[in-house]
């Protein structure tokens, strides 16, 4: 091990371990109650009659815990290794940098023991009450002055790709957060939002779709644009097309909210854009996936022996497909059959369990054995395991969720000839138990390949200790 | 909506939209050739992150032109430049006015038919029941369950004990207009010994041997004709008029053992039944009568019809065949 000397500049990558492993972490405790409460589903007795294990209280804390515990942590861990390997300088801010650690998983623990004790604004992705929100902001501006402050101490010139979707979702989730949490508080666990009604709904979804937008698409297209290319080992397909779909996609996801209400009360021009600026949305989403794939094109070899890149793979066709039929289900005719029933689960589960989580496990299958000074993970082979294991699951989920949902939107609609409804609703949940029990079966596989994933990680970490990374010579451009 | 508004909204979406047309068209002027192997851009990163600089496949670029056109066609035809109401005078309220016009135009023959005929009638025709049950299945199973069985506090409909009365005329009221029971709590009037006398003698008005014995009935009996009498009447065996249960019978709507009984007469009881009529129609709820009137509850009417079958003997309209789900059509 060479001592990084005085003037030999390292990188701060103990924050990203840190990150790394409690997005491990994270990512097991959040799918495994989405396993418990799927269960419920099919075993209402699951709940045990205890107040805290309901499915009511527990459906948020899984939500919370997948997005902002193990999303959230990948991407902020990610974000602060990628930005400092593509602006060649080491973290601004350190000991800052080290707050939004801790201050990630004080706002996690909250979270975890707030919500289960009922304690909700019972905003959808924004229970969490105000003195919850308060820490956010703070953690919140804190990662953002961390980030910006070392792309402005950067010693390249141009800033990569990746760090533009860092940038926009790190600006982006500030506005969301502070708009839709703006409440008035009226006791310690208590509060009441600032908006009321239509307004407060359209508010409300403006911020849960650009969540998804912002927080679960364009943070991770950051984490797609370091990890695609570096795994294996090739240019980025296309600079114009980046910059292309890049300001598309964040110009128009703005707009997108309104698909949340159609047919409602929200006013029929609202609805009308959040349909048309969704059907847009269409090309920009393709444009990374396109990005992606074709920067693994020249690399299909590598398919057959290295599973990241089979993660990376799929992770990208997941997103084509989830953003293929989420413009489909914004129009109106479509959302009319979709809206409120299981195929709404479906879809978003094939962008969270496909892009998100696979995207995340193929990063950290290349970050890690980095982080701790290795060539590879401890055993590819159970990295092959985790993949097809987890692939099972998927396509059970998300199968059985979309054959589920149709389903019920088309025994809600059905007629007799004497006009009356031909099914109760009673009937279309007796309907969907089978579903939600193969529902429960593809959860349980995917859980089970994180469990592979975690056992894997450990064995990696422990076999060897971390040496710090020097920052390169500068190079003359 | 302000003119203020319409042009906010209005500009704001056009820009934005023409702001992606004018992207695509301006990253199109780089060339149209495929980058060849090691042709990037020059920028490097992180040692080996290169970039090259390939055009935008063509039928993602017609793809994303044709999304655009779509949208710029859906606006002028939809409401959605802010006051503008779009060329098609679309909205979603003159849309549910318009299915709902035309279901009424289809089926209104078919219930107006049912509805001239008298419920006792009605209720022996098994095609009209099996619409009554789909509809007592959608709005009325909910509470008294789709056995028609009911529940604690939702009256069963398939006993002999009505509280407002079996008679049709009756039945159709109480969906139509809904009901309101209200039983008042005597907890702060009575003191133990009366509350728990009261209670014992209730439960014995149907016959059953009270377990407080006699002298704590007697006490109740004393209490029952000074407060309960008015409503229920001196012999307990209630009052149709003013939906006072019969306290004579086997029927309890919450719950006939001590304990319950207790319960109601010391902190009262507040029942709702709601009113359908505005919800559903007259035709529709005196179909709803014929069906609830034909699940057997009631008493045969003398002068209601010279058939002696009771209507309970018919064999296709009852709730549980009517809750089983059919094959999909």
């Amino acid at each position: 091990m060479s001592a990084a000397t005085a003037t030999e500049l390292t990188y701060h990558d103990r924050v990203v371990r840190q990150f790394s492993l409690m997005t491990i972490v994270w990512g097991l405790v959040g799918m495994a109650v989405g396993v418990l409460i799927a269960a419920q589903l099919y075993w209402p007795a699951l709940n045990f009659d205890l107040p805290w294990l309901t499915y009511s209280r527990l459906r948020p804390l899984h939500t919370n815990a997948v997005i902002f515990a193990f999303g959230g942590s990948a991407l902020i861990g990610t974000s602060y290794y990628v930005v400092q390997r593509t602006s060649h300088a080491p973290l601004f801010a350190p000991r800052l940098a080290a707050f939004t650690f801790w201050g990630w998983q004080t706002v996690i623990v909250a979270a975890a023991i707030t919500l289960p004790l009922g304690l909700t604004t019972s905003k959808e992705y924004a229970e969490l009450e105000w003195p919850i929100d308060l820490l956010i902001t703070l953690v919140w501006v804190a990662y953002a002055v961390v980030f910006f402050g070392t792309i402005v101490k950067r010693r390249v010139k141009h800033i990569y790709v990746a760090n533009w979707f860092y940038g926009g979702f790190i600006l982006a989730v500030a506005l969301l957060h502070v708009v839709n949490s703006a409440e008035l508080p009226v006791g310690w666990w208590k509060s009441y939002p600032l908006y009321a009604g239509t307004v407060d709904a359209m508010v409300q979804w403006w911020y849960g779709h650009n969540a998804v937008g912002f927080f679960l698409t364009a943070g991770f297209l950051g984490m797609m644009y370091y990890f695609v290319p570096k795994q294996a080992e090739r240019p980025i397909y296309s600079y114009r097309l980046s910059i292309v779909h890049f300001w598309a996609l964040i110009s128009v996801y703005m707009w997108a909210g309104p698909h949340h209400l159609h047919w409602t009360a929200l006013p029929d021009w609202a609805q009308s854009l959040g349909m048309v600026f969704s059907l847009i949305l269409l090309a920009p989403s393709w444009g990374g996936m396109i990005n992606g794939i074709m920067t693994l094109s020249g690399a299909w070899h590598k398919l057959r022996d290295d599973p990241i890149i089979k993660f990376l793979i799929v992770s990208l066709s997941f997103y084509g497909m989830a953003t293929f039929e989420g413009p489909m289900m914004s129009i109106r005719t479509v959302n009319a059959l979709s809206h409120y029933t299981d195929w709404t689960i479906g879809h978003v589960h094939a962008g969270a369990l496909g892009w998100v989580g696979f995207i995340t496990m193929g990063s950290l299958y290349n970050l890690i054995p980095r982080l701790y000074g290795q060539q590879q993970m401890y055993s590819v082979r159970l990295i092959e395991w985790h993949f097809w294991i987890a692939t099972i699951g998927i396509a059970m989920y998300a199968g059985s969720m979309w054959i589920a949902g149709v389903m019920q939107g088309l025994m809600w609609r059905a007629v007799n000839p004497d006009g009356t409804l031909t099914y109760t609703f009673i009937e279309t949940l007796r309907a969907t138990r089978p579903y939600y029990l193969i529902r429960l079966g593809g959860g349980g596989l995917y859980l089970a390949g994180m469990g592979i994933m975690a056992y894997n990680v450990y064995r990696t970490v422990r076999a060897r200790q971390p040496q710090p990374a020097l920052v390169p010579q500068l190079q003359t451009a | 909506m302000s003119l203020f508004w319409t042009v906010f909204i209005a500009g704001l979406t056009l820009l934005n939209i023409a702001a992606c047309w004018w992207l695509i068209s301006w990253t199109r002027r780089g060339g149209t050739e495929p980058a060849q192997p090691g042709e990037t851009t020059g920028h490097v990163w992180d040692g080996d992150l290169t970039e090259y600089n390939n055009p935008l496949p063509a039928w993602w670029l017609y793809l994303f032109y044709l999304t655009i056109l779509f949208g710029v066609l859906y606006l002028l035809l939809y409401p959605g430049l802010g006051a503008f109401e779009g060329l098609l005078d679309w909205d979603q309220e003159k849309r549910y006015a318009r299915e709902l016009e035309a279901a009424e135009l289809r089926y209104a023959p078919l219930y107006q038919a049912y509805a001239a005929q008298p419920i006792p009638e009605l209720a022996q025709d098994a095609q009209a029941m099996q619409t009554g049950g789909r509809l007592f299945a959608q709005h009325c199973a909910t509470c008294h369950g789709s056995d028609a069985h009911g529940g604690p506090g939702f009256p069963n409909l398939t006993d002999q004990a009505w509280l407002h009365g079996s008679e049709p005329a009756a039945i159709r009221t109480t969906i139509a207009q809904g009901r309101q029971g209200v039983m008042p709590p005597f907890g702060g009037q009575l003191d133990a010994e009366q509350l728990a006398g009261v209670a014992n003698y209730v439960y014995s008005l149907n016959g059953r041997e009270a377990p407080g014995g006699d002298e704590l009935s007697a006490v109740g009996q004393q209490v029952f004709s000074t407060y309960c009498f008015a409503c229920h009447g001196a012999d307990g065996s209630g009052n149709t008029a003013i939906g006072a249960p019969n306290l004579t019978d086997d029927a309890w709507l919450y719950g006939g053992d001590l304990e319950t009984i207790t319960t109601t007469i010391a902190d009262g009881r507040t029942g709702v039944m709601p009113a359908h009529a505005e919800r559903l129609g007259e035709a529709r709820v005196h179909l709803l009568a014929a069906y609830v009137y034909s699940l057997g509850g009631t008493p045969a009417e003398p002068a209601a019809t010279a058939d002696a079958t009771p209507p309970g003997a018919m064999a296709p309209p009852t709730p549980g065949v009517a809750a089983e789900p059919e094959p999909a059509s």
